[in-house]
Parts: C-alpha cells; sequence; structure tokens
C-alpha cells in the first residue's frame, strides 16, 4: 500500500512531463505556440477600403476585389526590414501570374512612394493605412504578414513574418494550388 | 525619539505618495478619450480584459504600443457604433481570436487549463490523506521509543549496581535508576554531566 502511494505521484509527474515535453518538441516542426492563430481562417476577408497611396501608384481596393479569383494579400511597411528581406519572393509569386495586394502599414506616402520605387512594385494594387485601422481589421499583430484568399474571398491562409523560400515551397505554393483546383 | 520621528516621516512620505499614484499611470492618451464619460468608463473597463496582441500579458489599457492604441479606438468606435459590451468583445475575438482576451474562456480547448489546477489539488490531497492514514496505521499505538526488553533491563541494572559499588558515590545509583525508567523525564539538577562534578 505505502509503495503504491510513492509510486502514483511518481507516475503523475512522469506522464506530466511526457506531456511537456512532446509539446516542446512539436515547436521544432514548426508548432511555434509564441504565435497566434489567426482567427480569420476560414473566415470571409473583412469588410475594408483602402484608398492609393499617391495617383502613380496602382492602388486602392476594398473587400469586393478580392473575389472570384486567388489572391495573396501582403501587410508591409517600407520601415520593415523583414518586408524587403521578403520581397523579391512576393516580386517572383506576382511575376507568376499571382494578384498580389499590399496594405501599407503605418507608414507616409513620402516614404512608401521612395521605397516602391526603389525596389520594384510586384503589386496589384497598394492600400494605403497610415493609421493602422484596416490592419485591426485584419487581425493585423506585426508586419510583415501575408494572407491567402480563395475565390470565394475566404481567408484559406496567414503566415506571419517574412516568408522564406521554404515557407512558400511548403506551405504557401501548396495552399494556392489547393485553392485554385 | 529623533529616530522615532525619522520613521514617521519616511512612512508618511510613502504613504503620500501611495495616496497621489493610487490611480495608476494611464497608457490611453487623451485625444482617444471619449467626451461620454458613461461610454469612456465602459471602454476603460473593456480595455483592462483585453490583450495587447503583441505584449504577451498587458492589457490594451496598460500598454503604450501602437497595436494597443489602435484596438482601444477600436473599442470605442464600436460603443459610440452603439455595441453592447459583449458585442465589442466578440468584435475584438472575431479579429483576434481567443488569445485578446486576458482571462481564457471555459471551452473544450481550454479544459486542461482550468480543470487541470484543482484536479491536481484533489490529487494531491487525496494522496496525501491516504499517505497519512497508512503511516499512521503502521506506527500503531507506538507513542516513543520501544519498551525495554527483559534482557536490557538485567544489563542495566548489573551496570547501575557496578557504578554504585564505587565508592564516594551514594546518590547516582537512584539517579541512573531513574533515568533509566524515565529516559525522557524531568531530570535532577543540571543533569548527569554537572552531577558528575558537584559529587
Amino acid at each position: 500500500m505505502r509503495r503504491i502511494l510513492f509510486i502514483i505521484p511518481v507516475v503523475i509527474f512522469a506522464v506530466l512531463i511526457g506531456v511537456l515535453a512532446v509539446l516542446t518538441l512539436q515547436t521544432k516542426d514548426g508548432r511555434d505556440p509564441s504565435l497566434i492563430p489567426s482567427a480569420l481562417l476560414g473566415k470571409p476577408a473583412p469588410e475594408f477600403s483602402l484608398p492609393a497611396v499617391a495617383e502613380d501608384i496602382p492602388g486602392g481596393f476594398a473587400t469586393a476585389d478580392l473575389r472570384g479569383q486567388v489572391t495573396m494579400v501582403n501587410v508591409f511597411a517600407s520601415w520593415c526590414v523583414p518586408c524587403l528581406a521578403e520581397h523579391p519572393l512576393i516580386s517572383r509569386l506576382a511575376a507568376d501570374g499571382l494578384p498580389i495586394y499590399a496594405i501599407d502599414h503605418r507608414d507616409t506616402a513620402v516614404d512608401v512612394a521612395k521605397w516602391l520605387k526603389k525596389n520594384g512594385n510586384p503589386y496589384t494594387a497598394v492600400g494605403f493605412d497610415p493609421n493602422g485601422r484596416v490592419s485591426v481589421e485584419w487581425g493585423v499583430t506585426g508586419v510583415p504578414e501575408t494572407f491567402i484568399i480563395n475565390a470565394d474571398g475566404v481567408v484559406i491562409y496567414k503566415h506571419s513574418g517574412p516568408m522564406t523560400p521554404k515557407v512558400l515551397k511548403d506551405k504557401i505554393l501548396p495552399k494556392i494550388r489547393e485553392a485554385r483546383e | 525619539m529623533r529616530r522615532f520621528l525619522a520613521v514617521f516621516t519616511i512612512l508618511a512620505a510613502f504613504a503620500t505618495s501611495a495616496l497621489v499614484s493610487g490611480t495608476p499611470a494611464l497608457a490611453v492618451e487623451p485625444d482617444e478619450m471619449l467626451d461620454d464619460p458613461a461610454l469612456e468608463a465602459r471602454a476603460r473597463e473593456l480595455s483592462k480584459v483585453l490583450r495587447c496582441v503583441v505584449c504577451q500579458n498587458q492589457s490594451i489599457d496598460d500598454s503604450a504600443a501602437d497595436i494597443a492604441r489602435d484596438m482601444r479606438l477600436l473599442v470605442r468606435e464600436r460603443l459610440v457604433a452603439g455595441d453592447t459590451d459583449s458585442q465589442t468583445i466578440d468584435h475584438m475575438v472575431a479579429r483576434y481570436g481567443d488569445y485578446v482576451l486576458l482571462r481564457p474562456p471555459f471551452q473544450t480547448n481550454t479544459l486542461a487549463l482550468w480543470v487541470g489546477p484543482p484536479l491536481m489539488a484533489v490529487v494531491v490531497a487525496t494522496l496525501a490523506l491516504l499517505f497519512f492514514r497508512v503511516y499512521q496505521r503502521e506506527q500503531g499505538a507506538r507513542t516513543g521509543p520501544e519498551p525495554l526488553t527483559p534482557t536490557d533491563r538485567a544489563q542495566l541494572d548489573a551496570f547501575v549496581e557496578k557504578l554504585a559499588a564505587e565508592p564516594g558515590r551514594p546518590r547516582r545509583k537512584n539517579s541512573l535508576r531513574a533515568e533509566i525508567n524515565h529516559p525522557f523525564g524531568a531530570q535532577e539538577g543540571d543533569g548527569g554531566e554537572s552531577d558528575n562534578r558537584t559529587t
């Protein structure tokens, strides 16, 4: 009896450690507990309307523009360094024929115009969101963030942080392919 | 007296500063505030239960982050639009998920969170009680050291007799016997060692 009483807590402790160990090891395969799963997944893109940054930059778009085909919405800013890092990938996706809409998050028109001139503008349209109001509608917590919207205007994927070639190949391209089928 | 005055002054200073800082520093900026004090009060209460989504564990009422400001403005926007408190909360949850709630809701995926700790407490209490019971039973009626066996007693008696036989120590025998019979009882004088010296 006394031995059983000694064993029970040891077993509970071992099980607890085991469960926590499994959960911790899972983070290696990309399950990052610090990432917040988007509440928008599987839901229609939020209602919004964004003005253009300037006359010479194609832009100004709204919820309705995200229907009819698979699109990507990329939240970026000229002051955001990781955005610059993922820019070549965005450009390549756009060159391959994916319409990419940009939300310019908490930026100034002058800065973003300069940035797009320097780094190229692959975007179908750039929406100007200087006070982050529309970003809140999208549940944006930081830049860059990338959403994939299917032809029905439903958000099917969200990537937080800069896209990498690996993320593009393993997550984003399969999602786009799946959505186009 | 001078020291008392010094301590009193310091304490008084602390008390005053505590009173002055009774209302904590606000993250909410004057330009965000609503003109209607009732609505503003509701906005403040709601802000306290909503998490600033980039600050891990700070409410939007406490946080000075840009996004916290955006969220505070959205809360006020909803309230001005006539939303109830729960509609406003739902509006935020629809955008940021359950994570935006500082107090996690009670639902299937948070079951372990809510039920886990009380369950563990019950398990531990039960185990502790069982262990105590078993321990008590094993102890039985035993309250002190085991009683002397007849052999022990005979050996000790022989030892006492031998000591008492030494010349000039007449009191030794009785005090030793008393000690054997009442091992933890009240001792005579300062105890054995000083007994040695006085005789």
